[in-house]
């Protein structure tokens, strides 16, 4: 046994989820605040904790920027009665939650957040099918939200279940055929061997635009972000899946949904947009020195808040789609896309080798 | 053994009432979702017991009546002026626009809804046109916020809160303004009020193009409203729908242009009208007419007699002690500004028996009170046509075929309000 590798890795582990858990929090601010933004208000800017007034400058300026709201928003959750309706199937009730939160929190192991800082690899694991694995550990979170719904019983979370299931299922498709192009053009399923193609040939984007453009929407699909979000449609279905769940258990799923945001940009970044590297300043070779390793993990933090912000923008300016139309897009138009790029790509392929 | 079925997927996936006849042959069971009266959609109180087969309604019942307060009973408990403040809690969205109608439905019943001064016409016109950007306002936003686009429900309602502004510098109260009196207004417009409007509509004109590039092209929008609850012309009127809704369908019938009251003779405007009858045409519509009103209060604001300040003293009430309160100054010094106080105040205005019937244009269509009097300062009955009560009468036959998701649209697109109603 090396137990190098175990402390290492749990050293890893605790700092990744810490700091999922942190930008997960931090991105509900976020939502908040841009939300604000977009629509001429001012967001949260009062919660503070009674010591905050007795710091000089930074206390007001952290409660101005509203950071203290995540935590209040936290402990509210926390200390809400956590109320189980009458006639649920209690089991499945208290899972489906639990069921959300965990394949969300684990496609973040494979992902390469940086080179490396001294040995260590910036990566929990660096699974030599790091793409297969993210894609079956995320068709794994919908059966939390299947769950959730068929445990409520009440017919609209069952609407938000099976909505979710059919549009998870459909996209995921057309998610996987998007990233067929990748593997074709870098033979390997080992996301730091992706990242590492494309530091030395440039960006996947620039030679599989389609493929990210299908990867994107499908994500927003998978991450019941509007203009997918139906599963939780609130006008149509007051909360969706989630209607029956309150305190902790739907934070749970909040927690789920944002962490889903989270591994979505990640996966982004890393598949098209050369992961920790940049091709400017020896940014895109692994680092050789502690600074490098730092600032190539703050390069992959940058490139992925710039995801989330636009999963946050396009949920405020877009109206959500109709069930069919969300259908006819997912089966119709992308999946077909996907194929004919997946051939175009082999074609390409075929006559350059 | 299993059958196989063929399934067809139309492109517009069961959306025509066709696709409801189609889908009796699929036996399954239905399911009843029972969508209110307390649900995010339903604005207020409305109840819709849906049967549904999957997703696709197969039957739509509504259910109104869960803020019923009993206003008509209401009014023939009271003087005809007490009851103005009953008629701001109808639309709660136009309390202007129903003080106006109720107002000129007892003056009709007077005999002195067409002679009333110049200045009071104007103001009134002037409230109702603010009146209608404001529940067209708010039937946007809600109608975008219930589609899922958020952001236009918050960008509409700040400019609400501007229309609040000016009702509050007029009456004095935000909501219920209760401005109307019978055979005038409560109060002259203060000074200013002319110029705050001009500034509103330099601004609203930003804001409402604002909204429109956010909806009107938008290709997600204009795929959920398309070809959505089709109201033909002649349904349209056999249900007898009024204002936007009538008007989305094709008919050109708006009670300002085919039987004019106030001065919206002396005014220039157009009465959009749409042509499919569906869900966008009842939006672009809604959109259209809010730039009317800008027009219409344009072209008030500057032709309004006395002008903005009206330093020559225009009347806004008719002259007559026997209709309208006298000064409190001559009711102190003079017995017969005494007297008509008196009977004002203790009986209401005496109106002569027979009965009337005034529709009056509201933002949400043909607001109607129909007065049965037998003479004296109470109506014997009074009964309100509310355009809501009406609109809402279609919905039985608009939602079978359509999707849940479609059940907002369409609640939107027609734009009720429940406290109308319900009345």
């Amino acid at each position: 046994m090396d137990w190098n590798f175990i402390i290492f890795s749990l050293v890893k582990i605790a700092i990744v989820v810490g700091v999922v858990q942190g930008l997960v929090a931090y991105s509900v601010l976020a939502e908040r605040k841009i939300s604000a933004w977009i629509q001429d208000r001012v967001g949260p800017n009062r919660t503070a904790p009674p010591f905050a007034k007795y710091l000089p400058v930074l206390g007001p300026l952290l409660t101005r920027w509203g950071m203290f709201q995540p935590l209040a928003d936290g402990l509210k959750f926390l200390f809400k009665e956590d109320f189980t309706p009458a006639g649920v199937k209690k089991i499945y009730f208290f899972l489906a939650p639990a069921i959300s939160v965990i394949p969300a929190m684990l496609t973040v192991a494979v992902i390469p957040f940086g080179s490396q800082i001294g040995a260590q690899k910036m990566v929990i694991a660096d699974l030599n099918v790091g793409i297969l694995y993210t894609f079956g550990i995320v068709s794994m979170g919908v059966y939390g939200i299947v769950l959730a719904g068929y445990a409520a019983n009440s017919k609209y979370p069952m609407f938000g279940g099976i909505r979710s299931s059919a549009q998870m299922i459909s996209y995921e498709i057309s998610m996987g055929m998007s990233v067929i192009p990748l593997l074709l053009i870098v033979g390997n399923l080992n996301l730091s061997q992706i990242i590492g193609w494309q530091s030395s040939h440039g960006w996947l984007v620039l030679y599989a635009p389609i493929s990210f453009v299908i990867f994107m929407v499908a994500s927003f699909a998978e991450t019941n972000r509007t203009p997918f979000d139906l599963p939780e449609a609130e006008t149509e279905l007051v909360g969706g899946y989630h209607t029956e769940y309150g305190s902790m258990k739907f934070a749970l799923f909040f927690l789920a949904e944002y962490s889903n945001m989270v591994a979505s940009s990640a996966m982004m970044v890393t598949l098209f947009f050369g992961g920790w590297t940049l091709p400017f300043w020896g940014l895109d070779h692994a680092a050789t020195s502690l600074g490098m390793g730092l600032v190539q993990i703050l390069v992959f933090l940058v490139k992925m808040l710039f995801f989330m912000v636009i999963f946050i923008w396009v949920r405020w300016m877009f109206p959500r789609f109709r069930y069919d139309q969300l259908m006819d897009l997912g089966w119709r138009r992308f999946l077909p896309l996907a194929l004919v790029n997946i051939l175009i790509t082999a074609v390409w392929l075929w006559i350059r080798s | 053994m299993a059958t196989v079925q063929d399934i067809e997927i139309r492109d517009a996936a069961a959306r025509s009432a066709a696709a409801a006849e189609e889908l009796q042959d699929a036996h399954g069971e239905r399911m009843v979702l029972n969508m209110g009266p307390s649900h995010p959609a339903t604005h207020g109180v409305l109840r819709i017991v849906l049967e549904l087969d999957g997703e696709v309604i197969t039957k739509a019942d509504p259910d109104v009546g869960y803020l019923h307060r009993g206003d008509e009973k209401i009014a023939e408990n009271m003087t005809y002026t007490q009851f103005i403040p009953y008629t701001d809690r109808l639309d709660y969205l136009a309390p202007l626009a129903n003080n106006v109608a109720y107002a000129l439905a007892v003056e009709k019943l007077l005999g002195i809804h067409d002679k009333l001064p110049p200045r009071c016409q104007y103001i009134r016109v002037m409230c109702c046109e603010l009146a209608r950007i404001s529940a067209h306002l708010l039937g946007l936003g809600a109608f975008a916020m219930d589609t899922g686009a958020v952001t236009v429900f918050l960008l509409t309602f700040t400019e609400r809160e501007k229309i609040y502004n000016l009702a509050e510098a007029a009456s004095g109260a935000r909501l219920t303004t209760s401005y109307t009196r019978i055979g005038g207004l409560m109060r002259d417009v203060p000074p200013t009020w002319c110029d705050q409007v001009r500034q509103f509509l330099k601004e609203f004109a930003v804001s409402l193009a604002e909204a429109e590039t956010l909806l009107t092209r938008n290709r997600i929008w204009v795929d959920r409203l398309r070809d959505l609850g089709v109201v033909s012309k002649t349904m349209a009127i056999d249900y007898g729908l009024s204002g936007p809704n009538l008007r989305g369908s094709g008919v050109d019938w708006d009670l300002r242009k085919n039987q004019p009251y106030l001065c919206y003779r002396d005014l220039d405007f157009d009465i959009p009208v749409g042509s499919a009858g569906d869900c966008y045409d009842r939006y672009l519509v809604r959109m259209e007419e809010m730039r009317q009103s800008m027009r219409i209060l344009e072209q008030c604001v500057n032709k309004i007699p006395g002008g903005g300040e009206n330093r020559i003293g225009e009347p806004v009430s008719v002259a007559d002690g026997k209709i309208t309160l006298p000064s409190k100054q001559k009711v102190l010094s003079s017995m017969e500004e005494l007297i008509h106080q008196f009977m004002l105040v203790t009986e209401g205005v005496n109106c002569p028996p027979g009965e009337v019937y005034f529709g009056h244009e509201n933002p949400k269509g043909e607001l109607g009170f129909y007065i049965n009097s037998k003479g004296g300062g109470t109506p014997y009955r009074l009964k309100i046509r509310a355009p809501s009560f009406v609109n809402l009468s279609i919905l039985g036959t608009l939602m079978p075929g359509c999707m849940i998701s479609d059940v907002p649209v369409i609640l939107g697109s027609l734009d009720f309000v429940m406290g109308e109603s319900d009345r």
